[in-house]
């Protein structure tokens, strides 16, 4: 492969062949299994799958959270530097994603850059942004609800200024009302600020909403990727298939009585 | 603190320990001269007036020599501690600052160490620094350091696996930063308490080594030395050697009292229901088949009522679920039936019955065996309630254990049988890992797992299928409606997902700012819904049609700060059919045909779902 292909493109997450497995050799499991896929510059990548299939093995892989066993992540053709935060990522539970200890304003002063300034102004202007009133600075994560933490989540990823942001079900424990704030709060930003975005979701309605392009996970394998409309008409995978069935009928998604045992088609 | 002294076993350990740190002090610059005084005219004897606990060999006082003897034993003790605990917080840091490889071998080095008993390797260590106050201030130190890098190990890596310290690092946070800002200060409070009883046990281990000789040597003399003195002559002047035993008894007890009772403080408490007047006439017909029965259920924590008054009743098999915006009390309510709200919060009902059994009093274990056999709890929050150090077998395990007297084996089978209930791959192999090493949907099947141990009449499930995918989410509500039609267990659904309430519930409560809005079958919600809320709340839900091109639907405006709850209608403010009458005045829940509602104007078209903020 050559490198130069991929070096004229700025900020473009990719995964190359990349592979996470857990734990020793005797029973390990393999959570991402030779994943390829791109982020391009300034879009939006959904990612949809099951839970358990690898969606945020990958999204932690790539913030450098768990070490890949195999293949390469490379931002912008380089392999990424951590320490230079071009990454940031916002966690799926809300609950254990704020430390206890600290007040809302300090976790997310601790995401600003270090040459920021005013930074008081700074995580005011961010919690305005995301729907939160400036008094929050001062309170405790205990203090605020699941869906009121979420969103300080998100603040502070985007108080590091980052290239790219790995959001991974930032949604899934949001109010129907506030998720669509969100929603559009992360199309807004991406268009004004030019962020590549991977977002992770189960819920293929809102990963359909967000999405540029639309990549399935199944088993730790990527099944499907392409243009979201291409993949919303016309699903190559039997699993990609399913997964549109159940979304396409929201009345009906949750007949428990007479479908069978969902087999996924892959086992 | 205070609710610390306010135990009579907590007041008096503090009381002791006091005074044995300042007798510490004030000994040794008060009498020290005097418990030095030799007086060969009083040599050995045995209590007299003037000494009554003696004299020894050179007639110098006992009693004045043992308290002079608190300072250094004291000191030592502590010094010792000192080191232990250094010595143990970095052993056992040192895996987070280090990194992976190099952390391992700390840890085998540790696991290896705390192997052997603490005596017998300060035993080891006086031996070969020699003997001394040195040699064995260091000799305990170091046997104390092991079994300390035990415990910071284990508690930094159950923190450590949180996802805010992973968010920490993500935004930059060095290893040392991670350490010291966010690691360290969430596991402070076991570390203290641990190391208070050390100090106990290492002025044990002093009095010991001095007694044997491998410690303080002469001119000095600490409480084992002068045990040691004491006791070549025990037969003629036992009080020489009662003395110094008392003191290393009663300051070791001290040390250790102390601990335990820190210990007892900083666990949590769960505020019991408040007994309200219950003379007040009930609104809601007693209902004596039903699971549960709320009746004007508040919480309140300082400064906030989140939950103001909640009525609803949950009848035998029956499902309710309850909808409502992040902050509306959901949670809260979900806690207050199962008696788990924590201080400072306060919980109050006019009615609370659960099977026909009051819940606002009656003591905490009752609840808990509640917990474990008739009331199924599934939290929101997997990862919390998870603990991360114990394999997920263990800890469905522990549950039947406890509450229904299984063996150890039964218990694990029937572990490994409901993680193959809950959809859990390959639930053998499964159950001997560790909660991270589980996915997020994984972890909140287990936990549902959990909540069916026993054989619930009632599953109460906070957020249950939130981080689950749509076949994922199918079948775990498949799996509760199943064991609902086994068991005939009712189901209180709590969710933000009204979609999936409206599918598994025969019932909707709606809530909104702490109390209950609308109240009505799950069937008619798309098309009998009266409250502009719930209409709203319908037509927010994104799906595969909704136009990508145009912003979202939103219900304008922020939910309501539980601290700032506006007089009349709290959804006045978003509320597009609000009028002067709904500022004003609050809208009582009105009963009509089995339905509820609190609204001024139910019922009133609506253009809702206005686009965009
Ligand atoms: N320990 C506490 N001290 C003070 N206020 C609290 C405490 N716990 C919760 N609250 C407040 O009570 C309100 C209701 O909280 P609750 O957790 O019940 O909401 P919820 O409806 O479950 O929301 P979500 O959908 O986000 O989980 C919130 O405004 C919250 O800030
Ligand atoms: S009472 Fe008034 S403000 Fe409240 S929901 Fe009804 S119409 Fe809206
Ligand atoms: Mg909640």
């Amino acid at each position: 492969m050559s490198l130069s292909r991929w070096v004229i493109v700025v900020s473009e997450l990719t995964f190359e062949d990349v592979t996470v497995r857990f734990g020793t050799r005797g029973h390990a499991t393999t959570a991402a299994d030779g994943v390829h896929l791109t982020v391009p510059h300034g879009s939006i990548v959904g990612l949809v799958g099951e839970s358990g299939s690898g969606k945020s093995t990958l999204a932690r892989a790539a913030v450098g959270l768990v070490p890949v066993s195999g293949g390469r992540i490379l931002l912008d053709g380089q392999p990424i530097d951590h320490r230079a935060r071009r990454l940031q990522m916002v966690f799926q539970d809300p609950h254990s994603a704020l430390d206890p200890r600290m007040t809302i304003g300090e976790s997310i002063a601790e995401a600003l850059p270090r040459r920021a300034r005013d930074r008081r102004d700074r995580v005011a202007a961010l919690l305005d942004l995301v729907g939160l009133p400036a008094e929050c600075a001062r309170q405790y994560p205990a203090q605020l609800s699941g869906g009121q933490r979420q969103r300080v989540g998100l603040a502070r990823a985007l108080a590091g200024e980052p290239d790219v942001i790995i959001a991974d079900e930032i949604t899934s424990a949001l109010d129907v009302s506030i998720q669509g704030t969100v929603l559009n709060l992360v199309r807004d930003l991406q268009r004004r600020m030019r962020l590549s975005m991977l977002f992770i979701s189960h819920n293929l309605a809102v990963v359909r909403y967000v999405s540029d392009f639309i990549a399935v996970m199944y088993h730790g394998r990527i099944v499907e990727h392409g243009p979201a409309d291409q993949v919303l008409a016309d699903p190559q995978d039997p699993y990609t298939r399913e997964l549109l069935a159940a979304a396409a009928d929201p009345a009906g998604q949750l007949d428990l009585g007479e479908t069978s045992d969902t087999t996924p088609a892959h086992r | 603190m205070k609710r610390i002294l306010r135990t009579p076993l907590g007041l008096s350990a503090a009381v002791l320990l006091l005074a044995v740190l300042v007798l510490a002090v004030i000994a040794p610059l008060v009498w020290t001269d005097q418990a030095n005084a030799v007086d060969t005219a009083q040599i050995s004897r045995g209590s007299t007036a003037e000494h009554w606990m003696g004299t020894d060999n050179l007639g110098r006082d006992v009693f004045l020599r043992v308290l002079v003897a608190t300072g250094l034993s004291v000191r030592l003790a502590l010094l010792a501690t000192a080191i232990g605990v250094l010595a143990g917080l970095v052993l056992g840091a040192v895996p987070v600052v280090l990194g992976r490889r190099a952390g391992r071998v700390v840890t085998a080095v540790v696991n290896i160490a705390v192997a052997f008993p603490a005596l017998l390797l300060a035993l080891f260590f006086a031996v070969v620094i020699g003997p001394g106050t040195t040699g064995s201030l260091l000799a305990i130190g170091f046997a104390t350091a092991p079994g300390f890098a035990r415990l910071v190990q284990t508690l930094v890596a159950k923190v450590a696996g949180l996802d805010y310290v992973a968010a920490a690092r993500v935004a930059g946070a060095g290893r040392i930063r991670l350490l010291v800002r966010h690691i360290l200060p969430n596991v402070a409070e076991p570390l203290v308490i641990n190391a208070t009883m050390a100090a106990g046990a290492a002025l044990l281990a002093f009095a010991g080594l001095s007694f044997l000789g491998l410690g303080v040597q002469p001119p000095e003399y600490d409480w084992g030395r002068l045990l040691g003195e004491g006791l070549q002559g025990i037969y003629l002047r036992p009080a020489a050697a009662i003395a110094p035993g008392v003191a290393v008894v009663v300051a070791g007890l001290a040390f250790h009292l102390f601990g335990e009772a820190l210990s007892k403080g900083f666990t949590r408490h769960t505020a019991p229901v408040k007994l309200r007047r219950t003379e007040a006439a009930s609104a809601v017909p007693t209902d004596d088949d039903a699971v549960l029965v709320v009746e004007d259920l508040r919480v309140a924590f300082p400064g906030v009522t989140p939950v103001r008054g909640v009525s609803f009743t949950v009848g035998q098999g029956e499902a309710v679920g309850i909808v409502g915006e992040s902050g509306s009390g959901k949670s809260l309510t979900a806690l207050a039936v199962a008696r788990l709200i924590e201080h400072p919060g306060q919980v109050d009902a006019q009615r609370l019955t659960f099977q026909g059994r009051d819940l606002r009093n009656g003591d905490d274990r009752v609840h808990r065996r509640l917990l474990g056999t008739s009331l199924a709890m599934v939290f929101q929050d997997p990862m919390t309630s998870l603990n991360p150090a114990m394999r997920i077998g263990r800890q469905l395990a522990e549950v039947a254990e406890q509450h229904q007297g299984a063996s150890r084996k039964q218990a694990w089978q029937r572990a490994v049988d409901r993680l193959r209930a809950v959809r859990i791959p390959d639930p053998e192999r499964r159950a001997r890992q560790y909660p991270h090493e589980f996915s997020g949907g994984m972890r909140q099947r287990a936990m549902i797992g959990m909540g069916l141990m026993g054989k619930p009449a009632l599953i109460i499930a906070d957020e249950p299928t939130t981080a689950l995918d749509v076949t994922v989410q199918r079948q775990v509500l498949r799996l509760l409606r199943t064991i609902r039609a086994a068991d005939g267990a009712a189901l209180l659904l709590i969710s933000h997902d009204i979609t999936v309430v409206s599918q598994v519930c025969d019932r909707v409560l709606v809530m909104y700012a702490g109390r209950v809005v609308e109240d009505l079958p799950a069937d008619e919600l798309h098309t009998a819904a009266r409250h502009p809320y719930t209409r709203a709340l319908l037509a927010a839900v994104p799906d595969m049609t909704t136009d990508r091109d145009l912003p979202l639907a939103v219900i304008p405006g922020r939910p309501v700060d539980a601290a700032q709850v506006p007089t009349g209608c709290a959804y006045a403010p978003r509320c597009p059919l609000a009028t002067e009458r709904c500022v004003t005045a609050h809208p009582p829940l009105e009963t009509d045909n089995g339905r509820r509602v609190a609204c001024w104007h139910a019922d009133v078209p609506v253009q809702v779902g206005d686009r965009g903020e």
